[in-house]
């Protein structure tokens, strides 16, 4: 009789949602059981359900979601035991109908080829599932035939820019010197998205895997892995994988007997957003303050302590072994014109599904986010998605019909971005969106160039006169002026596209600016200093709910008596609107 | 997790040799040693940071420039509890910033602040990885998720509750 197999989703997200009670709970009641094992996997891309518990029994596989303890002894002692799912609790199944059947059809997973299905702490699970298997092919071809397969696969990198790979690795091969350097970008700094942490908690060997096929092709011997402190399930399981990989032989000296040695240390950031730029990066590796400095020299020539360094995204690693093992024209065959493969994006803020899903470059945004993502929650309108975080911009409804490929969207004015994909509906204030990007990039310029650092200060001072409601049909004109002085005059990229949210709101958006600034109205209903909220005497029941609510007493009224909001004390909380059992509270 | 010890000079030496024994010889390890003693005191306290330059033989301001420019390091002691509410756009489209008003309304500490019973410190954070269950706030590891200002209150008073104990 085979085993029957109980996977826990338990990535940091899963974790935070209850998962680790529900993995101790099974190991309590089945934990002794010799034909069951109990498995802890990383993301399985269905984060809005989770609790997720996966149930592999008799060839059938069946996906619980909002598992909890009750739930659980229900799953244990019908499924788990007596072999007959609970079908009430099944979001996914391979053998009857189930809500979330259909959410997975959409995706091709390349890159999340093993999170959410093998444990990450487990060398032989990836062993199982070809790890190691692109390495061992990659050693037995020349190192140049490796680059050409890489870049016949048409595979471009995932941090933002797209440039292609396999030249990025020519470049990095061709430059002089015996010591050279491979880095892994893992500062992931992009504040809505979460791509790199799920595939470096749930499949980190994929990463080291796709390290060292670079490594063997430019003829490197240093791997780093840069990796923002603010990950330490990811660090943890990375470590952890280095070890094993390291007794396996797949990282040391003469690696598979090929004579190729290649070790990987990771190199913790310590918060500061600039640093995922590659030459600031690499000053933070070096120990210093995380300046970017001008290109070139680029880091294929000049990196890490002055040597040869190729630097990639962890998801453009992760597509690296695979592409080996299958061959190029197997990868290429998804996707558009020049971008091929897949994107992983995460998907979160007004949207229905919420998760990771990896999508063939080429599909309609509206595909993404309707039909893979599930819509917008509740009865409300779709406004904008926010791609690419604080380099990207907003898209309307209008422009949902472009295709997720790198020019498609650059020429929407947004950018591909690493993955973040922000839904907002009709209760996100694009202007207060604009304003929170940019004090983002504001506090996180370096300050190096002054464009940068006192543009930003201006444009956040012109979008907080604009949602205080003391905005002039001027300052529109001086923002935009602005935010194209930025972007000629800086350095890096921060500065470079900084100016982007704002560029594509305005584009995209100008009639939210333009009641803010014109009728002092905030659309949304968001920016405190343009609502106001009041209680409708006649509908009002006296129940003082909304008054012991109110953190700032500013509601006064006696029981059973209408009450009366102070408008000048009022925090604009909104917390007594959403109490209020007889909705007599608006704001307007 | 961070292990708050308050040491005499003494003691705060021998800890401080440890760590740059560790790292004695190695290029671009000073963010390395600043981690370190950040682990161990929970912040980076002055005195330890003149020692580093001294033995190291780095200017004091350049140790100082690193420690600045990152914000991951902190020159006051943290709360007990440290409270890092996420302020990414996923949580942000979702109303963190009504949350963290609250929160400071409550403790009456301004964002990096920390309560004069020294029980909780605030922060703001970037994205937790957590958007799915936006918004979202840390206390001392622990995620808790599909926050409003009142939960968070909520939950705010069951530390303070278990810090009293
Ligand atoms: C301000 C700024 C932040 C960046 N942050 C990241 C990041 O967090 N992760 C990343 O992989 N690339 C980031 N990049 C892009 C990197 O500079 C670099 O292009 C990338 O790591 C190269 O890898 P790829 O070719 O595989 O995409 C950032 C760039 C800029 C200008
Ligand atoms: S919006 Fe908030 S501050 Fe204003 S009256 Fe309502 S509860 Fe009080
Ligand atoms: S909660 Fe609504 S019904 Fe109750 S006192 Fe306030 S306004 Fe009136
Ligand atoms: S399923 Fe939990 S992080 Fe995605
Ligand atoms: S934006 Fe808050 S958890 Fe991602």
């Amino acid at each position: 009789m085979t085993k029957t197999v109980i996977k826990v989703g338990m990535a940091s997200c899963g974790i935070a949602a209850g998962a680790r009670p529900v993995y101790e709970y099974l190991q309590e009641k089945l934990g002794d059981r010799e034909d069951v094992e109990i498995k802890q996997v990383g993301c399985i891309g269905l984060c809005f359900r989770e609790p997720l518990v996966e149930v592999e029994k008799d060839g059938s596989r069946i996906i619980y979601g909002e598992v909890d303890i009750e739930s659980l002894d229900k799953i244990i002692e019908q499924h788990v035991l007596k072999g007959t799912p609970v079908k009430e609790k099944a979001i996914i199944s391979d053998s009857f109908e189930a809500p979330e059947n259909k959410t997975l059809d959409k995706q091709v997973r390349i890159v999340l080829r093993n999170t959410g299905i093998i444990d990450p702490t487990k060398i032989d699970e990836y062993l199982e599932r070809e790890g190691y298997k692109g390495l061992t092919k990659a050693l037995e071809m020349a190192p140049d035939a490796v680059i050409d397969e890489i870049l016949e696969s048409g595979l471009r990198g995932r941090g933002g820019a797209g440039f292609p790979t396999g030249l990025k690795w020519r470049f990095a091969r061709k430059a002089a010197g015996d010591e050279k350097y491979v880095v892994c970008n893992a500062d992931e700094g992009d504040p809505g998205a979460f791509m790199d942490r799920s595939v470096l908690e749930g499949d980190p060997h994929s990463v080291i895997e796709g390290m060292l096929i670079c490594g063997y092709a430019i003829g490197a011997q240093h791997g780093i892995i840069y990796c923002r402190a603010e990950y330490p399930l990811a660090i943890k399981h990375l470590n952890i994988a280095i070890e094993q990989a390291r007794e396996r032989g797949f990282l040391g000296k003469n690696i598979l007997g090929s004579g190729f040695d290649f070790d990987i240390y990771i190199k913790e950031g310590a918060g500061a957003f600039v640093c995922g730029e590659e030459t600031a990066l690499m000053a933070s590796i070096e120990g210093k303050r995380g300046m970017p400095r001008p290109r070139p020299p680029f880091p294929a020539n000049k990196g890490i302590f002055g040597k040869p360094t190729n630097i990639n995204n962890v998801e453009t690693l992760a597509n690296v072994a695979w592409i080996i093992l299958h061959g190029a024209s197997e990868f290429n065959k998804y996707g558009t014109g020049k971008s091929r493969g897949t994107k992983v994006f995460a998907l979160a803020g007004k949207i229905v599904k919420g998760g990771l899903v990896e999508v063939p470059m080429g599909m309609p945004l509206r595909e993404v986010i309707f039909d893979v993502g599930g819509g917008i929650p509740g009865s409300k309108k779709f406004k904008a998605v926010q791609l690419g975080g604080p380099s990207g911009g907003c898209l309307p409804e209008s422009e949902l019909d472009t295709p997720v490929d790198y020019e498609s969207i650059n020429a929407t004015g947004a950018i591909m971005g690493s993955g973040g994909m922000i839904v907002m509906d009709e209760d996100t204030c694009i202007v207060d969106v604009a304003k929170f990007f940019l004090s983002f990039v504001q506090n996180e310029s370096c300050g190096k160039c002054p464009f940068c650092r006192i543009g930003t200060k201006r444009m956040l001072e012109i979008l907080e006169r604009i949602c205080d409601g003391k905005g002039t049909p001027e300052d529109l004109t001086l923002l935009e002026d602005l935010a194209y002085k930025v972007k000629d005059g800086s350095l890096c990229g921060l500065g470079q596209t900084a100016p982007n949210p704002v560029l594509t709101t305005l584009k995209y958006f100008r009639h939210e600016y333009e009641a803010h600034v014109n009728d002092k109205k905030c659309p949304a209903k968001v920016c405190t200093n343009l609502i106001h909220y009041t209680i409708d005497p006649n509908t009002c029941i006296g129940c003082t709910k909304c008054a012991r609510v109110c953190p700032v007493n500013a509601i006064e009224g006696q029981v059973k008596q209408p009450h009366k909001i102070d408008d000048s004390i009022c925090v604009r909380c909104g917390q007594c609107k959403s109490v209020c059992p007889v909705k007599a509270i608006s704001v307007e | 997790m961070t292990c708050v010890v308050n040491e005499s000079t003494a003691g705060m030496q021998q800890i401080l040799e440890g760590i740059i024994e560790k790292y004695r010889g190695k290029p671009g390890s000073t963010i390395g040693i600043l981690s370190a003693i950040q682990e161990k005191f929970g912040y980076l306290p002055e005195e330890a940071m003149d020692y580093v330059s001294q033995s190291l033989n780095i200017p004091s301001a350049e140790i100082f420039g690193v420690a600045s420019f990152y914000s991951m390091f902190r020159f006051k002691p943290e709360g007990k509890y440290v409270v890092r509410l996420c302020r990414g756009t996923a949580c942000h489209v979702q109303g963190s910033w009504l949350i963290g008003e609250q929160l400071q309304r409550h403790l009456g500490i301004e964002e990096g602040g920390t309560t004069e019973d020294g029980l909780f410190s605030l922060h703001y954070v970037a994205c937790l990885g957590c958007c799915s269950l936006a918004p979202v706030m840390m206390v001392n590891g622990t995620v808790h998720g599909r926050l409003t200002p009142d939960k968070a209150v909520e939950v705010l008073e069951s530390y303070r509750l278990e810090g009293k104990e």
